[in-house]
């Protein structure tokens, strides 16, 4: 029987840059197929023209024995392929039934048949053991429930192919666990997923084969049992940056220890969800900030860079106490922030990669309020050599680069300021695995020039690794301050449990 | 150098021709142009300088507003106060140069504060406006409809709902004059196109203007003082309201607190949509909004000129506004 899809020798260019080259892609019946590659390897590019979000230049595309070329994402969906993505894409007012019912209601005597549809809500979120009043607003319901609801509206549609793209992002272990079974479940149906992550553990749980993307080529198709994680993160990131990655980075920061703070939070206090958070960070020091989700990490952060008010609690910055009340103020003082949400908190999506740049520096490159724009390409141009910003040039619009890419446009917009302090809340999320080794890698190197960097990560692995200290936040306090040897992640991890008394446990025990 | 270009692909020098690209990109224009060769087609007199003037003196008003319009709308906001604050600046000007609201020294003094005052209020209207927006936290489309509703009934209260008719030829220098046979206001017109074409490109204000509309929070983060930057913008655009204001009366050489700026916010958002500024915010042009305002004038003087109802040409100005927001979607994909 012939393969459910078969994509062959697809080209796409942007502003005559190409990003895909002759790539292919061939999805069986029945069949979990992974696809990965760093971001701008072309995965996205490649999923967009299949459901009609692009055109392709030229290539092939087979579905169901037919060549299609699907105009929008609907007639995709139409004829089978239905897409989860990144970001929940309902209606958060309305009630979970209207989310998974929307342009497919069913109707009695020309009136609207809700109990048919509550009723059919229930059923399909059933298979997913879900079981929540379906007739509450999407919004009354955590993340982690929309993005279920997300998915069971996505398959409802008795799609042939489901895509999902980073389905599990904003989902915990259990709701991770539930997602796989559905996906088995997909499978012994006969159904095909798509299914796109950069975490390892997730592709060998589910996945049969994988197509292994780099430079908008397909560099590897295998099944993924015969695959190592050696052999696939080699491939995937090509030989050299594998080797960067496998590099040990240099964390001594012992220096650090004996210079003043940079910033000085003591005793914070924000709403309901940060009640008595205490941290400090010195030049030239990497300090991470652990805790769960919900603990107050990027509440805490928020209020120290002006983002929003503190209720009680002291922030020194640069020696002066509670000096910051909005984000400019913070940014005079020498402070910048990448946000965790980059698409609506960081880039400016339809502005070129040069103003996003220099977004806060502008003023400064103004005279007399006139933009200076030969003295800001050039800065750009330096920055995008510097960290490696692959992108078709200054003037390119930032909406058009991958996720990895625009972070470094993000991190650019700081470092051009020359800031002292540096607050990074989950730089790396949603980030392949070789632009997280050159951020990572960075973020180092400016430690060593000096700047302090407080540091939010939900990877435990990663925080470890880079911070030569670490607070634990739970429930809104600060349960430990952990540094040097014992900043281990089975202390932070017991830290995040149950406090400081266990992470020294894990320390001596 | 003559390596790189040999190794690029063709694609990267001459871009194929894109209809559907030429089309969202320079639609306007090409409207434009389509609409003055069809005008030298069938229109009688219409490559007279007579006709020129008619439609740049009528047009005059709709791009000086719009300019502001387009900058309101570049944040992200809207304001619907225009054709009142132009209300309220036109039933004041003629209080004040002829003596009612306070006595004159002389008139001379008269006429230089009937052109500073009227303006400054409807500027401090304006602020108020972005005040509301900004500070109170209103949605700007509620916030301007307040005004919207009031300054009308303002208006009328200054002159007790009467016609002002004066004849006032400094005054009117403003909506009659012509400077080398130019008419005044287009001359106006054409100042304030270049000048807010220029401020929103090259200056730190109008680049912060197109990053708040692009992205509101990401520019707050960024250190650009959300607030204050739109309450200049409200500002600007009730400043321009009002002198768009004294044209109109200047022009008619009456007040009315009625029909002054009638209407004025739809046209002038209509010319700013047309001209192919994102209504969402984030992507505007000046120059587009001039360009929408032709059309908009011209598609109603050839329905005109030609004998169709005036009824009929609301149906086509509403179709052209239609066809805009169209492409304009196009370019999105």
């Amino acid at each position: 029987m012939a393969p459910l899809l078969s994509m062959h020798g697809i080209d796409k260019r942007f502003a005559g840059i190409p990003v895909l080259r002759s790539a292919e892609l061939v999805v069986e019946r029945g069949e979990i197929h992974a696809l990965i590659g760093q971001n701008g390897a072309g995965k996205s590019t490649m999923i967009k023209i299949l459901t009609g979000y692009y055109r392709k230049d030229a290539g092939e595309i087979l579905f169901d024995g037919r060549p299609v070329e699907f105009s929008s994402p609907q007639e995709a969906q139409r004829a089978g392929i239905s897409t989860i993505y990144q970001e929940i894409n309902l209606v958060p007012y309305r009630s979970v039934t209207e989310n998974i019912c929307l342009g497919r209601e069913k109707r009695r005597f020309g009136l609207l048949d809700w109990s048919a549809m509550h009723a059919e809500a229930q059923a399909l979120l059933a298979r997913f053991k879900i079981d929540i009043d379906v007739r509450r607003p999407l919004m009354a319901y955590p993340t982690a429930v929309q993005q279920m609801v997300a998915i069971a509206r996505a398959i409802g549609f008795e799609a042939k192919l489901v895509i999902m793209d980073e389905p599990t992002s904003s989902l915990d272990e259990r709701e991770v666990e539930v997602l796989f079974g559905v996906i088995r479940q997909l499978k012994e149906a006969g159904v095909s997923v798509i299914f796109v992550s950069h975490k390892l553990d997730e592709l060998y749980a589910v996945c049969d084969r994988v197509t292994i993307m780099r430079d908008g080529r397909t560099i590897q198709v295998a099944p993924m049992a015969q695959l190592s994680r050696l052999d696939l993160v080699t491939s995937m990131l090509g030989r050299e940056l594998s080797q960067v990655l496998h590099e040990r980075l240099d964390t001594s920061n012992a220096a650090g220890e004996a210079r003043e703070t940079v910033l000085k939070v003591q005793n914070l206090a924000v709403g309901r969800k940060v009640h008595d958070v205490s941290f400090e960070v010195r030049p030239g020091e990497i300090v991470g900030l652990a805790g769960l989700l919900g603990a107050g990490r990027t509440e805490s952060v928020r209020v120290v860079f002006g983002a929003d008010k503190p209720d009680g609690g002291t922030i020194g910055f640069n020696g002066r106490d509670n000096a910051i009340s909005t984000p400019s103020d913070a940014i005079r003082a020498g402070m910048g922030f990448c946000t965790e949400d980059r698409k609506h908190e960081g880039i400016i999506p339809d502005m070129s990669v040069r103003e996003n740049l220099t977004l806060a520096l502008m003023p400064q490159l103004a005279r007399r309020g006139i933009v200076d724009e030969a003295r800001s390409r050039e800065i750009v141009d330096s920055f995008i050599k510097r960290l490696g910003i692959r992108c078709a040039g200054p003037e390119q619009r930032i909406r058009e680069l991958s996720g990895g890419n625009q972070q470094k446009v993000l991190l650019a917009r700081w470092l051009c300021m020359n800031p002292r302090l540096l607050i990074l809340d989950e730089p790396t999320r949603g980030i392949d695995v070789g632009a997280k080794a050159e951020i990572l890698s960075l973020i180092h190197e400016l430690a060593g020039q000096g700047l302090g960097v407080l540091m939010i990560s939900s990877e435990l692995e990663e925080v470890v690794e880079a911070a030569s200290r670490i607070f634990v936040l739970r429930d809104g306090r600060t349960a430990a301050e952990l540094k040097g040897d014992a900043v281990t992640e089975q202390s932070v991890m017991a830290a995040m449990a149950h406090g400081d008394q266990s992470a020294r446990e894990a320390v001596h025990g | 150098m003559a390596d790189t270009a040999a190794t690029l692909p063709p694609a990267h020098r001459s871009p194929r021709f894109d209809v559907r690209r030429v089309l969202t990109r320079h639609g306007a224009w090409i409207a434009l142009a389509l609409l003055i060769l069809v005008n030298f087609a069938i229109t009688p007199n219409f490559a007279t300088w007579q006709t020129l003037n008619v439609n740049l003196t009528q047009v005059c008003a709709i791009v000086i507003v719009g300019v502001g319009m387009t900058l309101v709308i570049a944040t992200g906001g809207i304001d619907l106060s225009v054709g009142a604050l132009m209300a309220i600046a036109g039933a004041l000007a003629p209080l004040i140069f002829l003596g009612k609201l306070f006595p004159l020294p002389h008139p001379a003094v008269g006429i230089a504060l009937a052109f500073v005052v009227p303006v400054l209020v409807a500027a401090a209207l304006g602020w108020f406006n972005g005040w509301l927006v900004t500070r109170i936290r209103i949605q700007p489309i509620i916030a301007t409809l307040v005004l919207f509703i009031a300054g009308r009934g303002i208006a009328q209260v200054f002159t007790n709902g009467n016609l002002q008719v004066f004849n006032l030829p400094s005054f009117q220098f403003i909506g009659l004059g012509r400077i080398f046979g130019i008419p005044f206001q287009a001359i106006l017109m054409i100042t304030i196109v270049v000048a807010a074409a220029w401020m929103l490109r090259r200056t730190v204000f109008g680049r912060q203007i197109l990053a708040i509309g692009g992205n509101e929070r990401a520019a707050r983060l960024s250190g650009i003082p959300v607030a204050s930057v739109k309450q200049r913008v409200y500002l600007i655009s009730g400043l321009l309201s009002g002198i768009a204001g004294l044209i109109v009366i200047a022009r008619n050489s009456a007040a009315d607190a009625n029909l002054v700026g009638l209407g004025m916010e739809l046209d002038a958002i209509a010319a700013v949509a047309v001209g192919g500024t994102l209504l969402t915010g984030g992507r505007a042009t000046v120059i587009g909004t001039l360009v929408g305002a032709l059309i908009i004038q011209l598609v109603r003087y050839t329905l005109l000129a030609n004998g169709v109802p005036d009824a009929a040409a609301l149906v086509a100005k509403a179709a052209i506004i239609v066809l805009a927001v169209w492409l304009q979607r196009q370019s999105h994909r």
